[in-house]
């Protein structure tokens, strides 16, 4: 067949200005269909990153511990009460043997931070003022593990220490707070400690903002009564995506509770679903495009080249030689087409920054994912498709009528 | 006395349907012998080009027989006859009906590129001789649009020899050409004919084209007459 890859060659070498459009206009399709790839991948990374970026993709938990019970049913005369039990939000229960099950789940492929916590309510007070706050204490070093602290700083540092503390510029403005003041805080379990405010963050979230602080691990066991053990641990990974299949690992090899971050967002998955379908939509219009450019100029040149096929089956060329010729065009247009398309989405895709560094109000493309592979093999495949409709066309020629042409 | 190298056998061909209908052939019978040169004359309408394009397998007739080299090539697939075709016929048509896009030795070597799949050095090879033979060898490599009308058939000719055919059909050959351009396609197949014992069935209206072969077959109302 290298024959006919020569002939298919030769006609479109022959006809350059048209197969010069045509291949761009493959090209456009191909370049719209990375465009677009590039725009939903990035909008959507962008849209999680913003959303889920900086909270645990995996959460471990300790079991609420069973309630107090305020009334005995044999204390129960009557007969009727089982059991009164006292709501409470208090997380009194602890993992244990936290030093286990760090670096074990640290091992699991996809792990990037493993950070285990100590997380209560508590007040904070100075002067008069006081103001109901979300505490979490986190192991020294390990501040942006899951949050990027480091990166919301807006004055001070990040890192933790004994009786240090960090908190939102919501918050410490309402407390009129500046770096280095001390201030008081007493935790839900009754302990109160003097604080020395160390950093202040401003994450854009009005609830870390406004009433989040956090403390070392080590002033967050004091304050809440735990010698040991931590409530909570907040895995990062390094693909979002992973979540649901890598927490099912954690389950399968330490036994806990281990909960992706997809649970209860169903919303935004679904959100994110329909921005994707969107993406096939504009992606599948593009393909189609292709494959209409590239069969209805093949058909074209089917009939202008009816008197060459006919000559070709004289001299013994047969259908399937002929069809060979005009797929073999289509999918070298497909071709050359899918890679000149993909290179010009690459090159127009490069001065935009990357997923790591999106900023609001720029269009968030992804160049990496353009998805360059998959455009030009379903380019080539779509053009090949194009191009069996003219092509058995062409086989189908009536030698004695085209040489009579 | 040579073997024959095809027989036809009350060929009949009808174009069209019904009212519509048009009988071209009418039970016309042929035998052409091995290193036959035969030339086929009759008036325009009397059927020589559909008996050519008949006996060069790219027609089938309405009814009768046909046999080249033994073979039936009524019964046979079209499959059967494109390489039947490649193997045993060439043909030199009246518009030389060459590749546009095609160097005149890549015209010559078509017949034996399609059969191989790929251009061999073996094939040029005979490509470059038979345009040699034809007086084209500071054409080899020229466009076939950038030739003259008489240069156009010489190759056309080269290409219905490439493959060693043992039948050349030649539609008119040299009803487009000048005298001078026509008697030298002519001689040439006449010195193809007497080297090689390559059959050919030569139709022509000129009786001086005629003359040159060693024998007439006319052909009138779908039958030959003489």
């Amino acid at each position: 067949m290298l024959y006919a890859l020569k002939i298919a060659t030769r006609y479109l070498t022959a006809s350059k200005a048209q197969t010069a459009l045509l291949v761009s206009g493959v090209a456009v399709g191909v370049f719209i269909f990375i465009f677009m790839s590039a725009l939903i991948g990035g909008l959507a990374e962008f849209i999680l990153s913003r959303t889920v970026g900086d909270i645990s993709h995996i959460t471990i938990e300790a079991e609420v511990a069973d309630p107090a019970i305020l009334i005995r049913p044999e204390a129960a005369r009557e007969g009727h009460i089982l059991a009164v039990t006292e709501s409470s939000g208090i997380r009194t229960a602890t993992l244990t043997n936290e030093e286990t099950w760090g670096p074990l789940i640290q091992s699991v492929p996809g792990v990037v931070a493993v950070s285990p916590q100590i997380t209560g309510a508590g007040f904070l007070t100075r002067g008069a003022q006081v103001a109901q706050v979300g505490v979490t204490g986190v192991e020294p070093g390990r501040e942006s593990a899951i949050l990027d602290l480091d990166g919301y700083m807006v004055d001070g540092s990040a890192r933790l220490g004994s009786g240090l503390v960090v908190l939102g510029q919501s918050l410490a403005d309402d407390l009129s707070l500046r770096l280095g003041q001390t201030v008081r805080l007493q935790s839900s379990a009754g302990v109160s400690t003097v604080l020395t405010l160390s950093g202040i963050f401003k994450t854009g979230n009005g609830m870390l903002d406004d009433s989040s602080l956090f403390v070392s691990l080590s002033t967050s066991r004091t304050l809440f009564a735990l010698p040991q053990g931590v409530t909570r641990i907040e895995i990062k990974l390094s693909d979002l995506n992973a979540a649901n299949a890598t927490a099912l690992r954690i389950r399968a090899l330490t036994g806990l509770d281990a909960v992706p971050w997809t649970d209860g967002a169903e919303q935004l998955m679904e959100a994110l679903d329909a921005q994707a379908q969107t993406g096939y939509f504009l992606k599948t219009f593009a393909l189609i495009t292709i494959v209409i450019g590239v069969a209805s100029a093949l058909l074209l040149s089917t009939y202008r080249r009816r008197p060459e096929i006919g000559i070709m089956r004289a001299m013994g060329a047969g259908r399937g030689f002929v069809i060979f010729v005009f797929v073999t065009q289509g999918a070298m247009i497909g071709l050359l087409g899918g890679l000149t398309g993909a290179a010009l989405g690459y090159l127009a895709l490069l001065p935009f920054p990357p997923r790591d560094a999106f900023e609001s109000g720029t269009l968030p493309l992804d160049i990496t994912q353009g998805s360059y592979g998959l455009a030009i093999t379903l380019t080539v495949i779509g053009a090949i498709l194009a191009s069996i409709l003219p092509a058995r066309s062409a086989a189908r020629v009536d030698p004695v009528t085209a040489i009579g042409q | 006395m040579s073997a024959p190298l095809l027989q036809a056998m009350d060929l009949v061909k009808t174009y069209g349907h019904g009212e519509a209908a048009t009988r071209v052939l009418r039970g016309l019978s042929l035998q052409l012998d091995k290193g036959e040169m035969a030339a086929l004359l009759g008036p325009s309408g009397s059927g020589k080009s559909t008996l050519l394009t008949i006996l060069g397998t790219l027609m089938q007739p309405t009814s009768g027989s046909y046999t080249m080299l033994g073979q039936d090539l009524v019964a046979a697939s079209d499959g059967e006859l494109t390489d039947f075709r490649n193997l045993h016929i060439g043909f030199v048509f009246q518009f030389h009906n060459l590749l546009p896009d095609f160097t005149a030795l890549e015209n010559v070597i078509f017949p034996t590129a399609v059969k191989e799949g790929r251009e061999t050095v073996t094939a040029r090879a005979r490509g470059r001789d038979l345009l040699t033979r034809m007086g084209l060898a500071d054409r080899i490599d020229f466009p076939s649009t950038n030739l003259s009308g008489g240069q156009k058939q010489r190759v056309a000719v080269a290409r219905a020899l490439m493959n060693r055919p043992e039948l050349v059909l030649a539609d008119e050959p040299t009803g487009n050409l000048d005298r001078e351009s026509a008697m030298r396609v002519m001689e040439l197949i006449a010195e193809i004919n007497r080297d090689e014992g390559t059959t050919f069935l030569i139709s022509t209206h000129d009786e001086k084209i005629a003359a040159l072969c060693q024998r007439q077959i006319v052909v009138g109302d779908g039958v030959v007459t003489g």
